[in-house]
């Protein structure tokens, strides 16, 4: 913990951040659902960060006010040195959890669509449209539609469309989440790559434990909701990685650590009132 | 072709034939049903003589406009309605009956006060056909995933381009639904109108060719109705069949 960087750029930062939804009149839920913080935490430029938590502990909302999709209920968020408030700021690239491919463009259309807004020119559009076709390993479907493509690949598609604009700061909300593990680990790989190639900072939501180990270079552990982090773990991995140091007896060690803090919370977030004797066994 | 479609074809070239058969060897009494090949030659020398050409011109007109105008005011407020939630929660009961409803009761109401001109029947069709455009495009914007209005934000897309460039072509599907139905009810609609009381149009013809025992002139007009409906049917049906063949299979 606490292994700072040499020069600790500050990317994006989130202070005192919370999140509270206000009661939906007549839908279920009387009460205002805090969702969210308070979140105190510092991006720094390049770094691969990965969020862990239980299921509907705030994690994507946690995303989506860091992006500037929500306003915090309390705190501030600022992106490179400026505030951002209700407007995602130029520069962040975000990948949903849900699919958000457009089903009626083709492969290359979905991609070359944030280009085209930008009245892009057309050699260059089509040079980088092709670029991030290829690196994601799309080439081959570029004038197939989405529902010609499985939920991965409609995945990558909406990767791809966000790598095109070359964002600075990259979200990624749990953009594997309906994949098998070994086709995980593979896209695990391509994300790491993304990563190197384009210099971005990178955070990945994730609910697998073994995902953030392998991925990041710092995770943050959250707690049930309302989300807070309850511990973040340097990992010391070098920049050049992939998925087989899921080998790595650090690797162990960090899972291992990962789920000792997040058992209590994943309890909680099943319902257990008993968790304090749940949790210690 | 498939061997569905031809299948299909092969059933109604034999109904057609079996009832060629049977009104040529007087099974059928030719003052009942005359055989479709004298309905077909009947209409084409209806055609060729051109006195049907302003018939022809006042009703299709007729559809057009009671379509059109069911398609955007529909459209219209089907937005209109989307927005507003609250109205559109008072307004949810009278969707869900309004086709138990025959608003061509109130046909002679609407000749009452408009008297014997194109209104009654413009007022008629729009009010039958509008109603499946609003339900369509509700349905339509229902449709459109919340997360691409996110991703609308992160692109940073104002209202307007977001509507066109994501919404519309997000809930089109739903919309192109709406067209057709409209399409049909404004065929249905029209006709029926100008069979009840109307002082021209082929509606008119085919009641006064049926109260003058004129069978060729009445099958010949069914016949022509029923041609131009399924021609119009089958192009809407081709470019919804293009569209869904990119956009469905393996997508909810
Ligand atoms: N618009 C909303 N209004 C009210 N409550 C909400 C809203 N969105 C989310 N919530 C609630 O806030 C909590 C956090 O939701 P969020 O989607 O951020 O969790 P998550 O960690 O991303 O969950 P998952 O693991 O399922 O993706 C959940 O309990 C959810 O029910
Ligand atoms: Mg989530």
């Amino acid at each position: 913990m606490n292994a700072a960087p040499v020069q600790r750029d500050v990317h994006a930062e989130l202070k005192g951040v919370t999140r509270i939804y206000s009661a939906v009149p007549g839908a279920g839920a009387k009460l205002p659902v805090p969702a969210l913080g308070p979140i105190d935490l510092d991006l720094v430029r390049g770094e691969f960060f990965a969020v862990v938590g239980p299921s509907g502990c705030g994690k994507s909302t946690f995303l989506e006010v860091l992006a500037g999709l929500q306003k915090p209920s309390a705190g501030s968020v600022s992106f490179e040195g400026k505030p951002v408030s209700g407007q995602v700021p130029e520069g962040i690239g975000v990948v949903f959890q849900e699919d958000a491919s457009f089903p009626w463009l083709t492969v290359w259309d979905n991609v070359a669509f944030g280009l085209r807004r930008n009245g892009v020119a057309a050699p260059e559009m089509r040079r980088r449209v092709e670029d991030a076709l290829a690196f994601m390993g799309l080439k081959d479907f570029a004038r197939a539609f989405p529902s010609q493509l499985s939920g991965g690949m409609r995945q990558r598609v909406c990767i791809a469309r966000t790598l095109v604009l070359q964002p600075r700061l990259i979200l990624l909300d749990e953009p594997f989440g309906a994949l098998d593990a070994q086709t995980r680990l593979l896209m695990g790989d391509e994300v790491l790559r993304l990563w190197r190639r384009t210099g971005a900072t990178v955070l990945l939501i994730t609910h697998a434990l073994d995902e953030a180990a392998m991925l990041a270079d710092r995770i943050g552990a959250m707690s049930a909701r309302p989300g807070r982090f309850i511990e973040v773990i340097a990992t010391g991995w070098p920049r050049e990685r992939d998925s087989t140091i899921v080998g790595a007896a650090a690797f162990g060690e960090i899972t291992g650590r990962l789920w000792e803090r997040l058992r209590g919370e994943s309890l909680k977030a099943l319902g257990h009132s008993d968790v304090a004797a749940l949790a210690a066994e | 072709m498939t061997r569905v479609g031809l299948i299909r074809l092969v059933v109604i070239a034999a109904l057609i034939g079996a009832l060629e058969l049977a009104c040529r060897t007087g099974l059928i009494d030719h003052r009942i049903i005359i055989a479709p090949s004298e309905m077909a030659s009947a209409l084409w020398t209806l055609l060729a003589s051109g006195s049907l050409d302003a018939d022809i011109a006042r009703t299709l007109g007729l559809i057009g406009l009671v379509t059109a105008l069911s398609i955007v005011l529909g459209f219209a407020a089907g937005v209109a309605i989307h927005a507003l939630p609250r109205l559109r929660e008072a307004l949810d009961p009278f969707f869900a009956t309004y086709y138990a409803v025959p608003v061509f009761i109130f046909y002679p109401v609407l000749i009452a006060i408009f008297g014997l001109t194109l209104m009654p029947i413009v007022l008629i069709g729009v009010s039958t056909a509008i109603v499946a455009m609003i339900i369509a495009t509700l349905n339509g914007l229902d449709r459109v995933p919340r997360v691409l209005g996110k991703v609308a934000r992160v692109h940073r897309l104002g209202r307007i381009a977001t509507a066109l460039q994501l919404q519309l072509p997000a809930a089109a599907p739903y919309l192109f639904t709406g067209i057709k139905l409209a399409v049909s009810y404004g065929f249905i609609a029209v006709i029926a109108a100008e069979f009840i009381l109307s002082p021209a149009g082929l509606g008119r013809d085919i009641a006064d060719a049926y109260a003058d025992f004129n069978n060729r002139r009445m099958y010949a007009l069914i016949l022509f109705l029923l041609v131009v409906a399924t021609l119009v049917n089958a192009v809407l049906h081709s470019l919804d069949m293009r569209f869904a063949a990119r956009r469905s299979g393996g997508r909810a």
